[in-house]
């Protein structure tokens, strides 16, 4: 039938792996001359960046699980003092947090089948040879590699209630639209800033999946057209499958980034209007930073580590390898 | 033995080597110079070059005029400066002199971060407002502050009818409500009326809060600072809140105005806008006889402004604290006070300074700035609890001017306040 899968990647045959074992079990055995050596040679390869790993990632990471569990403060005389959960209990009964949670969701739930879509889109579009291809994945790829701080600088200015947002809508409407003060009215604020936010990163991914499309072998496409497939059968059974790992990766990288929501809207709300735009991280910002309140801003980390990983697990067992 | 391990192994040694040295250096940094005779100075004036070559100027005359030490001076951008310091201060890596925002001043004295100024100064001839003290010691002084006062048109008000106020007469609130009234009514501007409302961080409690007092309200009581009920939501602060609300709700003002209000107004954007004496100069420049400055408006308790600009403080970890005293002293001399006021267009701290500084002495065109300062200033409150108290007030604000609803907005930002004086023992000593 003509929906059977078509195998994706060239799979490792069976006995390709049964075949290392033996040899594993020999090397034991009487380990080969250099084994030594090569055990060195390998830990000294993983030295460095182990080192910067645990000094600036797992060292702070740890602190700070025990920093929640504390009183302490950014800067204050006081002996910092074991509180136990006083910190969890405040912060599951701040409706800022709910809010901020909410935020992040309502971001999280638009931005990742958008974005990876738009992005998808992007790719199919440039993975042709025409004239001009190079122009077209430059042009998709800029806004990547501009700072997030100046893209929000940027889009602040076009969203203001005479930015150009506002005129251009006003232009093409005949002046029958007038556009609100974007940023500034609770129920435009979050739209606003996920639509900037798909513009700035849809190209980072766009590029992941074109590398996912090219992984995928031409002659797969030769077989479905000589089998009389459309289009659209081709993608369906030919790129979509292909795309497995390709889909796994881009799901993951979206939705860990979309959780961690914090520059646009340090640079362009500071969370506002009333709360509609705050996110886990920036209240664990403001609260670390501007309030000094360290080990409160250290429980709502911890509170977002869990969750991340939560969702991390969840979205890995769903696109686990079925067989 | 082979030489390929012994380089892998020289590698990683190195790369340790390095990491480590980069997190010394980091630590060490601050005082190193110290012992070669260099004193660090840190200030926010990074975007500011008129009043950085100002402190710069005192500091090379500092340095020509003795050979003991040489004070260095490191700039930073305004926005990040507060943060970038108490990063700082937390790391341990504070340099020994310190630029700071005068509210501010009780917190970093109360973590201990500062050392009580021991002055050959005078500073009881200082304007009150440029001296921040705590526990009844002096920990920073200011040269200069800064005052809020209305501006506007002269003939713009005489268009609509509306009389020019003054110190004498400050407008009350039936009368600032009357002349938005009239002013709106000439539609010559959609929002007549601009107080800043994009402004964010310390411009919010620095601009509104006077306004609170001015009602009745206060951000906290400030009789011992333990609490902020009554104060922060009893019925004046509740009125104040829906006076200012109603103020953007009847269109007298946007919710969120331009970025540049000063600018605005001299676009001819707005009718009055309430801005700071820095923004005199420019405003004077641009419409002459025209231009005329008033005192905020009197809401019950008389005008009211905020007191209190950037100040210096001497740190508790410099090695070198006399040398430092002896720096300020110097800076703090009435010449180099009006220097700075000069560049900045400040008030100056000082009478003395002030009859050096031809736009502050007396009959100047800014002497009026000076008795804003010594008539309405009210400094913001005097605790360890300051910052705090100014993110919640100033998300107040900005949550109120969306639509909030005042009283629960103000309910629980006193409930967040109190909650972090008792979390750290009411913040005394």
């Amino acid at each position: 039938m003509a929906t059977a899968h078509l195998p994706t990647r060239p799979r490792v045959p069976a006995a390709a792996e049964a075949a290392i074992p033996p040899s594993n079990i020999r090397g034991n055995a009487r380990r080969r001359p250099g084994f030594r050596r090569d055990q060195l040679t390998g830990w000294g390869m993983i030295a460095p960046a182990a080192v910067l790993l645990l000094a600036f990632i797992f060292i702070p990471a740890i602190l700070g699980f025990g920093l929640a569990f504390t009183n302490a403060r950014l800067i204050s005389p006081r002996p910092v003092e074991f509180v136990g959960v006083d910190n969890f209990a405040r912060l599951f009964t701040d409706p800022t947090f709910y809010r901020a949670l909410l935020n992040v969701a309502y971001f999280t739930v638009v931005i990742v089948p958008v974005q990876s879509g738009l992005a998808l889109v992007m790719a199919l579009l440039i993975n042709k040879k025409f004239r001009g291809v190079n122009f077209f994945r430059t042009v998709y790829f800029l806004p990547v590699v501009t700072s997030m701080v100046v893209v929000s600088l940027l889009w602040l200015f076009m969203y203001r209630k005479d930015g150009l947002v506002n005129e251009i809508l006003s232009a093409v409407s005949f002046g029958l639209i007038d556009g609100p003060d974007w940023l500034g009215d609770p129920n435009t604020a979050m739209p606003a800033i996920i639509i900037l936010s798909i513009w700035q990163a849809a190209g980072f991914h766009m590029i992941i999946w074109l590398a996912g499309l090219q992984g995928i072998s031409g002659e797969l496409y030769e077989a479905a057209q000589l089998d009389g497939t459309s289009r659209w059968q081709q993608f369906r059974y030919v790129t979509w499958p292909g795309l497995f790992h390709t889909r796994s990766l881009v799901l993951v990288t979206i939705t860990i980034q979309a959780l961690g929501l914090f520059d646009q809207i340090s640079v362009m709300t500071q969370g506002g209007p009333m709360d509609s735009t705050t996110t886990i991280i920036y209240e664990a910002v403001q609260s670390g930073y501007r309030q000094q309140e360290t080990s409160y801003a250290s429980a709502i980390s911890l509170v977002f580590f869990v969750l991340v990983l939560i969702v991390s697990a969840v979205q890995r067992y769903l696109t686990r390898e079925k067989d | 033995m082979n030489k390929k391990l012994t380089k892998v192994l020289a590698t990683s040694i190195a790369a340790v080597a390095l990491t480590s040295t980069l997190a010394a250096c980091g630590k060490g940094s601050a005082s190193s110079n110290e012992g070669s005779g260099e004193i660090a100075l840190w200030t926010h004036n990074a975007g500011n070059p008129d009043e950085l070559a100002a402190v710069q100027k005192i500091v090379d005359s500092y340095n020509g005029s003795q050979d003991k030490v040489k004070i260095k001076v490191q700039a930073f951008p305004q926005d990040s400066y507060n943060d970038s310091v108490v990063s700082a201060a937390a790391a341990g890596n504070l340099p020994c002199i310190v630029d700071i925002d005068g509210p501010n001043v009780p917190n970093w004295a109360w973590a201990g971060y500062l050392a009580p100024l021991e002055l050959d100064t005078d500073l009881s001839k200082h304007l009150p407002s440029t001296v921040a003290e705590w526990d009844g010691q002096p920990y920073a002084v200011g040269y200069y502050d800064v005052a809020l006062a209305m501006m506007a048109r002269a003939s713009d008000l005489e268009a609509a009818g509306v009389r020019v106020a003054t110190m004498e007469q400050p407008w009350t609130k039936e009368e600032f409500q009357d002349a938005l009234t009239k002013l709106k009514a000439l539609g010559k501007w959609e929002h007549p009326l601009d107080l800043g409302t994009a402004g964010t961080g310390e411009w919010l409690p620095y601009a509104y809060s006077p306004f609170l007092q001015s009602f009745g309200g206060d951000l906290v009581n400030r009789d011992g600072f333990q609490s902020a009920e009554g104060a922060l939501n009893g019925d004046e602060a509740v009125e104040w809140a829906n006076w200012f609300r109603d103020l953007a709700d009847q269109g007298f003002m946007a919710r969120k105005s331009g970025k540049d209000s000063t600018q605005d107004f001299l676009n001819n954007k707005s009718a009055i806008v309430y801005t700071g004496s820095w923004a005199a100069d420019k405003a004077q420049a641009a419409l002459g006889d025209d231009l005329v400055v008033m005192p905020p408006v009197d809401l019950g308790e008389g005008p009211k402004i905020g007191g209190a600009s950037w100040q210096w403080g001497v740190t508790s970890g410099c090695s070198n604290t006399e040398a430092a005293m002896d720096y300020l002293s110097y800076s703090l001399k009435p010449e180099n006070i009006a220097a700075v006021a000069k560049a900045t267009g400040a008030i100056p701290a000082s009478e003395e300074a002030a009859a050096q500084t031809p736009s502050f002495a007396e009959g100047g065109a800014n002497r009026i700035f000076m008795d804003f300062s010594r008539e309405y200033a009210v400094m913001r409150p005097e605790t360890p609890a300051y910052p705090f108290i100014a993110t919640e007030y100033g998300k107040a604000v900005q949550d109120i001017l969306n639509g909030a609803d005042p009283k629960s907005t103000l309910d629980s930002a006193v409930k967040a306040i109190d909650a972090n004086i008792k979390s750290n023992g009411g913040y005394k000593n």
